[in-house]
């Protein structure tokens, strides 16, 4: 096991092995915003909310931290005016679909007062922490995406979801939407027949 | 078969199906492409097997079902060899007089040749068209004299020559050294160079490697790879095996997309019969090397086509993109080095091997090595498959090749790259056809497409089209790719509406910021290039839509309104009878009046007032014309 030092903010981090960006800031206490992210799970890459600024060969380049491997010698920016500029842009692309929990204080946090965005609700951002803990920790496969680009949503897998969702109900606590809430009560309301 | 063992007996078998063929002996050349498909050729085929019988010609003349020839405008295609008469626009009932006249009376069928538009005189020979013979056509040219599902009519051509120099004149290092040598880039749409990512993968530690043909081919209008597996599926086999040769590889794959029939048969077909003969297998050509193909068809997910989505496919995941910091050389089809190339990019590799990267590197740019094939389409007379060599302008491939606008339009841009590239205006019709020139202007190379477009067209409606088209093909996974879309189609379709509002040009722009600094994948980082590219050169069409309510190409049906010139109108009331909507008031005698409330905009009105009146116009944002009191 070799570490891998590198410099995050002007702060020297020692990252283990296999760590991911994400990973070795958080271990010094540098926070970088996350919806899709469970420590758990394995890197999705689907917020972009973690994307931060590594330079290399002089060159800056921005990454997803949360799928990138610590190198020896890597310098990362966590905030800058473009990272800021990106949070923000997604911040406001998703208040019109969960303006409220995470993304609202998020978005506070990134000085967004509202989205000129008009509100299309339905408190589910797509981060995939139900569809991949159902997959990937409980091994059930109850829940799932369908339909592709801006049709893709999340879905209930009609004979899984009924017999096992209304007993385990783990993934609502990772919904950072308030989505699952709702679709588990109806869920519960209409056992299959 | 028996499988051949050495070069030897390739070349044996060369000699003998080169020797069994008369090269004097008549040869139907019917194109069976997707395109002459469609326009019946396969009936013109079947009417000559027919004529062929009945005048029992059997033995004296050969018909071949080829690939696509290219010249899809005049299709259905035949070409009679060994003299290459070539036949345009030939329908079923041509063939008895083809058969009587030229194949028995060896005379040319006038009627049925190719007439210069601008000479007005007619071509005999293939040679002679100038759509193709303003083209240099490497890699397609052998597709309308091979039977696609014969490979002793690619061995005849000289076909696997190039597996045997690599597999017995040359090291698997020195096969990667003289692709990097001809820097042959990406034909998929990257412009990456193939040899470097050949290196990469062939260092990687690891026993089991994989090599991948992207067949994947899903820009709207674009048919270029299609026409390659469907027409010459040996030539990418061939490229296939000596790139696995090179890297190291033992099992190659072939991802197709199940919407192409053709081509995933006649590649099925390729792989038995390069088994049969040897060149696939367990000791190519008694080499030692042992290499497979399998098919994998895809279903059809334009995202699919990206490296990681197109990889998680062939495990048997959802065809999503991942997070690829690590390149898939080295981390790729189950965690195993994989190497990717476009069908054009293998292609290639037969020719480099056998001519050498010298003579590949005298053609074309600088930077941008080989030819490039285009599917020429839209606003284009000869409307086709075209190959050319790299850095000839795009005035020359539309006006030389593609013989200009039709009905004496203007041009206005040209799209290249498909979803991920965008519009060249007029100004910039000069740009040479170079990686790097092209996205200098703001567009790509992309795999191929190229859209002609002309005054008719509104640059608005045509972003909205491809941010429409990518809504859906998306993955969806990613939110700047994702809800970006979402958000630009809501606002272009607004402008489109005439509800564009101050503020939305920059709100696309700052949108398309996003999108290419913070997406997931390239589909989502090349996304917003047809905005930003129509934005960039036609801000003036966006500013009329927002600003004045108007559409300048008059094509945005909530921005545009028809009228009947009173002065013009002979009050034949064909409009009248023919206006779907019943929106046209008139009667016999009177000058009819378009009911704006109950218009449609469909454009019958147009379409039907007789050109020697010519009363009914279109209008956005100006007053109708008032009859004049004389």
């Amino acid at each position: 096991m070799k570490n891998k030092a590198m410099n995050i903010d002007g702060k020297m981090v020692n990252a283990g092995e296999g760590m991911t960006i994400l990973q070795a800031a958080r271990e010094v206490g540098i926070d970088i915003p996350t919806l899709c992210y469970d420590d758990r799970l394995a890197p999705y890459g689907g917020c972009r909310l973690c994307t931060v600024e590594i330079v290399e060969d002089g060159q800056t380049r921005l990454v997803a931290s949360c799928a990138y491997p610590a190198e020896e010698g890597l310098v990362v920016k966590t905030r800058s005016e473009r990272v800021d500029r990106i949070r923000q842009m997604i911040l406001e692309l998703l208040m019109p679909l969960a303006p409220t929990g995470p993304v609202e204080s998020l978005a506070r946090h990134y000085g967004l007062k509202e989205s000129r965005f008009e509100a299309d609700l339905n408190f589910c951002v797509l981060c995939g922490l139900c569809v991949r803990y159902c997959a990937e920790i409980k091994g059930a496969n109850a829940i799932c995406f369908t339909g592709r680009g801006i049709e893709r949503q999340v879905t209930f897998v009609p004979g899984i979801a009924s017999k096992i969702c209304p007993v385990c109900r783990e993934c609502l606590a990772l919904c950072p939407g308030g989505m699952l809430a709702s679709e588990i009560e109806c869920l519960l309301a209409s056992p299959e027949e | 078969m028996v499988p051949l063992k050495s070069p030897a007996e390739l070349e044996n078998i060369r000699k003998a199906v080169i020797a069994r063929r008369d090269p004097n002996k008549p040869c139907i050349a019917v194109c069976s492409g997707t395109g002459c498909r469609a326009l019946a050729g396969q009936e013109v085929a079947l009417a000559f097997v027919q004529g062929i019988k009945l005048h029992g010609l059997e033995t004296k003349v050969d018909l071949k079902r080829t690939g696509c020839h290219g010249f899809c405008e005049k299709g259905p295609l035949v070409v009679i060899y060994p003299e290459g008469i070539t036949y345009v626009q030939v329908q079923p009932s041509d063939v008895p007089e083809i058969l009587r006249e030229t194949i028995i009376g060896k005379q040319v069928v006038h009627g049925l040749l190719y007439t210069d538009p601008v000479t007005g005189e007619t071509v005999v020979h293939e040679s002679e068209i100038p759509f193709y013979r303003n083209q240099l056509r490497l890699v397609f040219g052998n597709n309308s004299e091979i039977d696609p599902k014969s490979i002793e009519d690619y061995i005849a051509l000289g076909g696997y020559s190039a597996l045997v120099k690599a597999l017995f004149e040359m090291t698997p290092k020195q096969v990667v050294e003289e692709v990097k040598k001809a820097n042959l880039r990406g034909r998929g749409g990257g412009g990456f160079p193939a040899g470097r990512k050949w290196e990469e993968c062939r260092n990687a530690t690891d026993e089991v490697k994989y090599v991948i043909v992207n067949a994947d081919e899903g820009d709207p209008g674009a048919y270029m790879d299609r026409s390659l597996l469907e027409g010459n599926p040996h030539s990418v086999l061939e490229g296939l095996i000596i790139g696995a040769y090179a890297i190291g590889s033992h099992l190659g794959y072939v991802y197709v997309r199940q919407e192409y029939p053709l081509a995933v048969e006649n590649v099925a077909v390729a792989i038995k019969q390069a088994v049969e003969y040897g060149f696939l297998g367990q000791n190519i050509l008694g080499s030692g090397f042992a290499f497979n193909v399998e098919v994998h068809r895809g279903a059809g997910a334009f995202v699919s086509g990206e490296s990681t989505a197109l990889m998680a496919a062939i495990e048997g995941r959802v065809g999503e993109p991942s997070p690829k910091y690590i390149h898939t050389a080295i981390r790729g089809i189950f965690n195993k080095p994989s190497n990717l190339n476009n069908v054009e990019t293998w292609a290639n590799i037969p020719l480099i091997i056998t001519k050498g990267a010298g003579w590949y590197i005298s053609i074309g740019t600088e930077r941008s090595k080989g030819t490039k094939i285009f599917s020429l389409v839209g606003k284009v007379n000869n409307t086709g498959l075209v190959e050319v060599p790299m850095g000839i302008t795009l005035r020359e491939i539309i006006y030389n090749i593609g013989g200009g606008i039709p009905g004496g339009k203007k041009f206005k841009a040209v799209q290249t790259g498909g979803p991920s590239g965008g519009c060249i205006p007029e100004q910039l019709i000069d740009t040479p056809v170079d990686f790097d020139e092209l996205t200098e202007v703001g567009s790509m190379m992309g795999s191929g497409g190229m859209v002609v477009m002309d005054e008719d067209t509104c640059m608005v409606d045509t972003a909205r089209y491809f941010v429409s088209f990518l809504c859906y093909e998306s993955c969806g996974k990613c939110v700047p790719c994702r809800e970006g879309l979402r958000q630009m189609l809501n606002i272009l379709n607004n402008i489109c509406l005439g509800k564009g509002r101050d503020g939305d040009i920059e709100l696309l722009e700052e949108i398309s910021a996003t999108m290419k600094e913070a997406s997931l994948c390239a589909l989502g980082r090349t996304a917003p290039n047809p905005v930003l590219s129509t934005i960039r050169y036609f801000r003036d069409e966006y500013e009329a839509h927002i600003k004045d309510k108007c559409c300048p190409a008059k094509v945005c049906r909530e921005l545009i309104s028809y009228c009947i010139l009173p002065d013009k109108c002979q009050a034949c009331m064909i409009c009248v009878r023919n206006c779907p909507a019943d929106a046209i008031i008139g009667g016999e005698g009177l000058i009819p009046v378009i009911d704006q409330q109950k218009c449609t905009k469909c454009g019958t009105c147009l379409e039907v007032c007789p050109p020697r009146f010519d009363a009914v116009i279109k209008l956005s944002a100006e007053p109708a014309p008032r009859l004049v009191a004389s």
